[in-house]
């Protein structure tokens, strides 16, 4: 009973959430310096052409049936129409969703097969070399920017060997899943590793500290008294009680970088979400920036709803509140 | 031939300081189917000795033999131990709540021990677990298998742990502590199901405690231990009666258990030694009231005809000895007169009527913390407040100290009430009612030094200039038994009886008229308790104090206190003279938590010993095992 009412409470919340951004966002668009009309008909236009631009996008009606109207058009999945590119910022954003899903999905899942073992790694034998070589990556990895590690890694890993005649890796672009998977892995390998240097950086430490403040506790001794074995102490033990945090962490990062990965994508040439952000600011399209914000804010609305979901398999208490 | 026979025992734990030698030489043996007890305050180093038989301490140096069914532990390596640990020897730890994990089901928990050991089915398992949890004692036990551990009470939460350590038939059953985290009714019944099940399966019992009064309930035989050291082993009944060892005769003086009306308790003076040097001769020599020349060098352990053993120069045999009686006129003893009342008797420094706290959830439902609490503390009087874990004492301290706005009731202070008071006036009123809290670790801000800790009051209120601030400081650090000089320590460097100093020692900063203890002493250990308590009485008298002194320990309720006040779920069941309320408890539940608190030791007065010749062997053992 509880439990139900506890995600929908989450779910209302994050539609408040949605609801709140929307507003901001449209308020952004009609308050914003400069005239949308102009933007689209171009510095010659006359006059006439400029109301009649506004006529056909109702720039001219009040603003509360504005907003009703864009609210109305977003609930159907409509996001307005691109002025520079003159297509519906729907099927943009839907066209470059796949490179950064592909981006992020590939990135998370190395980006803790490397954080989460060196973490665990380090906290059991604290204060030994191994810990100190885990932490010392744990400190490089946040301490590097990423655009420095993903330039660093194309002049070595492409530039390097192109020139020398061995081409190992492409240098840039985004080759669709459904159409090579092989080259959809083949040139997402370095944007997957720079992505997950930077992050598993931090989650190496944020597993490191969790694990061994979980160590210390009294049903771990408990565990052990038992008799059983380490792996099974570490790992179903310490490692159940140290996750929490870990997807706190994981729900942020990942509804961020869907949001657009914005330094990667630019890095490696990668035609996602963040590519398109800096391209429609530049541009001042101004409904593609809108679309790119909602896209993103649903996001994290909706990871964070899946961390929720998450607490409650996880936390005994929760489940069992009554 | 003993389950368990340890020899020469020695653990060493490197630390960032040094090394710390946790235990030292240490030698006994557990028969088939005893009720041995290891008793020692903190730092004594039993909670380490078990845990090192098991291999249980990571990073440290175990030395000697600790022989098990036909095998020494110490030299069994990692996967022989391990498959050991959990069947053949378990472990009750001592907090039930913390040391089951928060996300398993209880019944996974105890299945996953089984299959660990035992090639059994699922089903099986889940019968045996089943089984064991009935037998333990837990109502319904097929459906409590899935609960989680925060769905029990802690004292069923306990038995859950006792029916894992039992559920695969282990010899020894390896209890740390196993009551110290439960009420007192709650205790009783803990140590009782442990006795039955010893009965029941044969198991043999290694209890670990601080407290002496639980192991003269149910323990067979009784090692205490000291600093690390074996200081004296023996029979329950001679080791209560007439402890052979300064160090115990000290430790039951100093334990309000021992309660005979109109005595005080003698503490031990000092503490305990820092386990970082190894110390020559006997290490209880700084704080015994019979130390001589001799004790610098290493005792002999003497052995007695009625099974006494201990580590002491001092010779015994033939004497009666008496724990109370006899040895008690040797030491200081700081005694006052029974509390006379100072001030006028008829007006009550404090009068509480129908003080009512209800809390409200959102959702309607409300929980009544306190119910219609009348209660007066006359002046210069002690009024004991007793009662088990949320009965709601803790919350009525903080009414009647104004931290906190009960829903329903009056209170006058001196004779004011302290309804509708302003900021300013409560401000004022506050400077006559001053706290001292539990735990003297978390009361003390870590990162102040003690000097402006206790400097506080004077800040908060103004009434002491800067420059004289200082020297009233010193002079409370003084009162209570402080060194002035540690004016600009921290309060890490001090021991927990010396915060628990600095803690009363703010109290007494403004004058106040009255101090709520709310378990001062409970953190402490018995020797270092019996300090705060007589430090306690001393201040009383020397500034016609009033306290109410709040515990869940009736043996020092009754030491303390004029009037004992008793609490059952937010409301007080019975208001009397202590001892009115010790001699004829009116509420069953009184009856229960008096039953639950007492010393079970009858008083020895004539016991004739004689000593019984040791065969030649290091000193701290006993080779009674050499052919």
């Amino acid at each position: 009973m509880k439990l139900s009412r506890y995600l929908l409470s989450r779910i209302g919340f994050g539609l408040v959430v949605l609801f709140a951004l929307s507003l901001f966002v449209f308020l952004l668009f009609y308050l914003a310096p400069g005239d949308p009309a102009r933007a689209i008909a171009g510095d010659k236009a006359n006059n006439e052409l400029l109301e009649q631009v506004r006529q056909n996008l109702g720039l001219n009606r009040p603003i509360g049936e504005q907003y009703l109207s864009f609210i109305g058009n977003l609930l159907q999945g409509n996001l307005g129409f691109s002025f520079r590119n003159q297509l519906p910022v729907t099927g943009i954003i839907l066209d470059r969703l796949p490179v950064t899903l592909s981006l992020v999905v590939g990135g998370v899942v190395l980006w803790l097969a490397i954080g989460v073992p060196i973490g665990i790694a380090s906290a059991r034998r604290p204060g030994t070399v191994r810990d100190r070589a885990g932490q010392t990556f744990a400190l490089l990895g946040i301490s590097f920017p990423t655009f420095v590690l993903g330039m660093m890694s194309l002049y070595l890993l492409y530039f390097l060997p192109t020139r020398a005649g061995f081409p190992i890796f492409p240098p840039s672009g985004y080759v669709p899943l459904t159409e090579d998977p092989l080259q959809w892995a083949w040139h997402l390998i370095l944007p997957w590793t720079t992505l997950a240097l930077v992050t598993a950086a931090i989650y190496a430490r944020l597993t490191r500290g969790q694990m061994l403040e979980v160590l210390g506790e009294d049903y771990i001794r408990t565990a052990r008294a038992k008799g059983l074995t380490e792996r099974r102490v570490i790992y179903k033990h310490a490692f159940r009680s140290a996750m929490p945090p870990l997807v706190t962490q994981l729900g942020n990062d990942v509804g961020f970088l869907l949001g657009g990965a914005i330094v990667i994508e630019q890095v490696y040439g990668l035609p996602g979400i963040g590519n398109l952000a800096v391209t429609s600011v530049q541009a001042q399209d101004r409904p593609t920036i809108i679309g790119v914000v909602l896209v993103g804010g649903i996001f994290i609305v909706a990871v964070n709803l899946i961390v929720d979901l998450c607490y409650v398999l996880l936390d005994s208490r929760i489940r069992t509140a009554s | 031939m003993a389950l368990i026979d340890v020899r020469h025992l020695t653990v060493d734990l490197p630390s960032e300081d040094g090394t710390v030698h946790a235990v030292q030489d240490v030698s006994f043996a557990v028969e088939p189917g005893e009720f041995f007890g290891i008793v020692g305050e903190s730092g004594s180093g039993k909670s380490v000795l078990v845990q090192a038989l098991l291999g249980l301490i990571p990073g440290a140096r175990v030395t000697g033999e600790a022989w098990f069914d036909g095998r020494d532990l110490l030299a069994l390596n990692d996967r022989d131990l391990r498959s050991l640990r959990g069947s053949a020897v378990s472990m009750v730890f001592q907090d039930p709540l913390s040391s089951l994990h928060p996300q398993y089901t209880i019944g996974a928990q105890i299945t996953e021990l089984i299959h660990t050991h035992r090639s059994v089915s699922r089903e099986q398992a889940r019968t045996m677990a089943v089984d064991m949890l009935g037998k333990v004692g837990i109502p319904d036990p097929t459906s409590r298998f899935g609960f989680y551990p925060h769905q029990f009470s802690g004292g069923m939460r306990q038995r859950v742990m006792i029916a894992m350590a039992l559920v695969l038939e282990p010899k020894l059953i390896i209890a740390d502590e196993p009551t110290t985290a439960l009420d007192s009714t709650v205790q009783t019944q803990i140590l009782e199901l442990l006795r039955n099940m010893r009965d029941e399966f044969g198991v043999t019992i290694l209890m670990i405690t601080h407290d002496l009064g639980v192991l003269s309930r149910v323990a067979d035989r009784v090692m205490v231990m000291y600093a690390g050291r074996r200081l004296e082993m023996g029979p329950r009944a001679a080791l209560f009666a007439a402890p052979v060892h300064p160090y115990t005769s000290g430790l039951l003086r100093s334990s309000p258990a021992n309660y005979t009306p109109g005595a005080d308790l003698v503490p031990i003076s000092g503490r305990p030694p820092s386990l970082l040097e190894v110390t020559t001769g006997c290490v209880f020599t700084p704080r015994c009231p019979q130390a001589h020349e001799q004790c610098a060098e290493t005792p002999p352990v003497r052995r007695y005809s009625d099974g006494a053993e201990a580590a002491c120069w001092l010779d015994v045999s033939g004497k009666a000895a008496s724990v109370l009686t006899d040895t008690a006129a040797q030491a200081v003893v700081n005694s006052h007169p029974a509390a006379e009342p100072a001030g006028d008797p008829v007006e009550p420094i404090i009068r509480a009527t129908g003080i009512e706290m209800v809390y409200r959830n959102r959702r309607r439902s409300s929980a009544r913390v306190l119910d219609g609490i009348d209660l007066t503390l006359n002046r210069g009087e002690t009024l004991g407040l007793v009662g088990e874990s949320g009965c709601g004492k803790t919350t009525l301290a903080r009414i009647l100290a104004g931290l906190i706005e009960p829903t329903g009731g009056t209170i006058t202070l001196a004779g004011r009430s302290t309804r509708g008071l302003g900021r300013a006036e409560w401000k004022a009123v506050r400077r006559d009612i001053q706290l001292v809290f539990q735990d003297p670790f978390g009361s003390l801000n870590p990162r102040r030094r003690v000097g402006s800790i206790i400097g506080d009051p004077y800040r908060i209120h103004g009434t002491v200039s800067r420059h004289e601030r200082r020297s009233r400081v010193q002079g409370l650090m003084e009162l209570v038994g402080l060194n002035p000089e540690h004016y600009n320590r921290f309060p890490a460097q001090f021991s927990g009886g010396q915060r628990q100093r600095i803690g009363i020692s703010r109290a007494l900063a403004l004058n106040p008229a009255v101090i709520i203890l709310d378990e001062p002493v409970s953190a402490l250990d018995v020797s270092i308790q019996a300090q705060i308590l007589n430090l306690l009485s001393s201040l009383q008298h020397e500034f016609s104090l009033s306290y109410l002194f709040i515990s869940h320990d009736l043996s020092v309720v009754r030491h303390m206190c004029d009037r004992i006040a008793v609490m059952e779920n937010g409301r007080i069941i019975e208001n009397a003279p202590t001892e009115q309320i010790y001699r004829a408890p009116r509420e069953e539940f009184t009856q229960k938590l008096l039953a639950a608190s007492t010393f079970n030791t009858a008083p020895v007065t004539e016991i004739a010993r004689t000593l019984v010749p040791v065969v030649a062997g290091g000193p701290g053992l006993v080779r009674e095992n050499v052919a």
